[in-house]
């Protein structure tokens, strides 16, 4: 259904070129959930921005790339027909639900606006679909929140609204990006679990773009990994846990607290920054920060490589080189715990 | 509301007590004596000590600012020492050119100041941008008498399709009203066109790159309804206050205008009175400036509630 071929997205700033997408290819297949994760400047939000193209231009430009959405490659369209997708056909939600919704309008007009600006619906068939949509989401009193400003509700309560208005024209892909980030945990638990709900109900897409592993364990299908503007790693989500070919991914999922795991052991974190964007380093993008780093990964950029059932991993070691090392790691670090 | 409006109409009476007192001052310190101006050269000492006792300006100036603070309370404002009339006539007489310029002019500022904006800030990448900073700091910072008398010159005199001066009341036909009047408020609007246009474009600036005109964007709402409605009415909220002082600032405008266009409102009565040293009239004159003048801004305060929602006063 989405196919994204080789996409570039740079941001032009005064410091200079911020390649914030740099050639990534992945799809999405209809009713199917694929996780992004990555950390902090790793391109992900820009990336899902972009398929919407609702980045800031300027600074944002694309470059190079395709997003075929339907047979139709989005980056070639006019802004009055990718009107006509955005919200209508790809819906998405952010981050900060304190702030993504218009503080002077009422919640109803809000949401009627989701709904008519691609129906042609009276007024009051409008109203009513809105007060559906508010119940779908699971918002007490529906009618009498119609009317209610922002400031009135929480920010799980904001979060709901603002999926309701997402939801408002049944899209084929919904992006969410982070929704839970901004939410204590067990709202975090709740809007997770309406969006499965959603899934079932409605037969959308899901695009989940978080830094928090926990949440493509519970709900994605497949995983893609993102390091500095690229895929480094992609494949079904027991794989990308269980069988992971990446160092960047096993540095990530060391780096969670284990509920197995001593008190006393400290937390593993990768160490070094994300690479500058505007200069990234020769070779590999990871090499700096690498515990599997050889001299070759100084030298050489690998790229994605089919590692079978789906997986890729960028990498230029191979399956059992990488299990090698990945053993050397571990007993060095066992023997210093022992010492 | 209702309860903070009060609330707030009671805290103008120490204002407004304190504006009293400083008018008077300042009134009755300046040199000059009004008996001596009313009865000419050469009048004689007697007949001036004797105007003084019969207009109350022999007692001390304590007693004479209890009396008058005492009439303005009962609503008395005093008479005119110059033509014996009620001070409140005479103001009231007056008001009827200066509301119209004022309103003219606020009409006028909107008008152009909000299209253009929005213009700007739909342009906002482009060379427009400096182009409007530019001239919106020009206009702030252009004199008014001098633009005035330029605007005069340009098209009182040199293509005289506008009257210069004079002033004829809405009730002998509003288009004449409207033509006499639009030379003179489009001088006072210069200035506040480029403050309010100003204002409106950084706050839709700010809100532009908000999350919830992104939000509106990701509806698919075209372009043009995100900024005049999601962008537009946020940046609303800061541009009140800006209108709110620009109310404020035609008002004192029009006292150099009205004497440049010879307009008969309060402005010109105010500048008369102060030649004719008619303390009773300048002091009702001031303090009904100033009474407007406090009026506007609470209305403005309450004025947030209704455009942001966030806001309550209770």
């Amino acid at each position: 259904m989405l196919e994204v071929k080789n996409l570039k997205v740079h941001l032009d700033t005064a410091s200079g070129i911020v390649k914030a997408v740099d050639g990534v290819s992945f799809h999405v297949k209809a009713g199917e959930t694929v996780g992004i994760v990555g950390e902090s400047g790793s391109g992900k939000s820009v990336l899902a921005h972009s398929l919407m193209q609702l980045n800031p231009v300027p600074p944002a430009t694309y470059p190079q790339g395709e997003i075929i959405f339907e047979n139709r490659n989005l980056l070639d369209l006019k802004e009055k027909e990718l009107r006509k997708i955005r919200g209508n056909e790809i819906a998405m939600i952010f981050q900060d639900p304190m702030s993504s919704l218009n503080p002077v309008f009422k919640i109803g007009n809000q949401l009627m606006e989701a709904i008519r600006t691609h129906q042609s619906m009276s007024r009051q068939n409008a109203e009513e679909k809105a007060l559906e949509l508010l119940k779908d989401v699971g918002i007490p009193d529906p009618k009498s929140r119609l009317n209610d400003y922002p400031h009135q509700f929480s920010g799980g309560m904001r979060q709901r609204v603002l999926i309701a208005i997402a939801l408002a024209c049944q899209p084929k892909l919904l992006i969410a990006d982070e929704p839970t980030t901004a939410l204590d945990v067990t709202i975090q638990a709740q809007i997770l679990e309406l969006m499965k709900d959603i899934q079932k109900k409605y037969g959308t897409a899901i695009i989940i773009i978080t830094h928090d592993l926990g949440v493509v364990a519970q709900l994605a299908d497949r995983v893609l990994v993102m390091y500095s503007g690229r895929i480094v790693e992609e494949g079904i989500t027991g794989d990308i846990f269980y069988h992971t070919s990446m160092p960047y991914t096993w540095s990530l999922l060391r780096s969670l607290p284990r509920l197995d795991s001593d008190i006393h052991q400290r937390l593993k974190s990768i160490q070094g920054q994300p690479p500058n964007l505007v200069d990234p380093p020769k070779g590999c993008n990871f090499s700096p920060r690498c515990p599997f780093v050889t001299e070759q990964c100084l030298e050489v950029d690998p790229s994605l490589v089919d590692r079978g059932n789906g997986h890729r991993a960028a990498c230029i070691l191979s399956e059992s080189e990488y299990e090698e090392r990945k053993h050397e790691i571990q007993d060095i670090e066992r023997e210093g715990v022992e010492q | 509301m209702l309860q903070y409006t009060i609330r707030r109409l009671l805290s103008l009476i120490p204002v407004m007590l304190i504006v009293s007192i400083i008018v008077f001052l300042i009134v009755h310190l300046t040199p000059g004596n009004p008996a001596y101006l009313i009865l000419g050269e050469d009048s004689s000492q007697e007949s001036i000590e004797q105007l003084e006792v019969q207009l109350g300006l022999d007692k001390p100036m304590v007693v004479q600012f209890f009396s008058w603070i005492g009439n303005v309370l009962t609503g008395d404002l005093g008479q005119s020492v110059y033509s014996s009339e009620p001070v409140t006539q005479i103001i009231i007489d007056h008001l009827g050119p200066t509301f119209s310029l004022m309103v003219i002019s606020l009409v006028l500022t909107l008008l152009v100041a909000i299209p253009t904006a929005i213009f700007v800030v739909w342009k906002r990448n482009t060379a427009l941008d400096p182009i409007f900073i530019s001239i919106s700091l020009l206009g702030v910072s252009i004199p008014e008498f001098w633009f005035a008398m330029l605007m005069v010159l340009c098209f009182g005199v040199a293509i005289p399709i506008f009257p210069v001066a004079g002033y004829i009341p809405v009730a002998e036909g509003a288009i004449n009203w409207f033509y006499h009047l639009f030379l003179p408020a489009f001088v006072l609007a210069a200035v506040e066109i480029g403050l309010v246009a100003r204002m409106l474009r950084d706050g839709m600036l700010e809100s532009v790159n908000q999350d919830y005109t992104r939000t509106a964007k990701a509806k698919g709402v075209k372009e043009s309804i995100v900024l005049m409605k999601h962008v537009f009415f946020n940046a609303l909220i800061p541009t009140t206050t800006v209108i709110g002082t620009t109310i404020a600032g035609l008002l004192g405008g029009t006292v150099i205008i009205e004497t440049m266009f010879t307009i008969p409102g309060i402005g010109q009565l105010l500048i008369d009175s102060i030649y004719r040293r008619d303390y009773p009239v300048i002091q009702g004159v001031i303090l009904f400036i100033a009474a407007i003048y406090v009026l506007v801004n609470l209305l403005v305060d309450l004025l947030y509630a209704v455009l942001d929602p966030r806001i309550r006063y209770d």
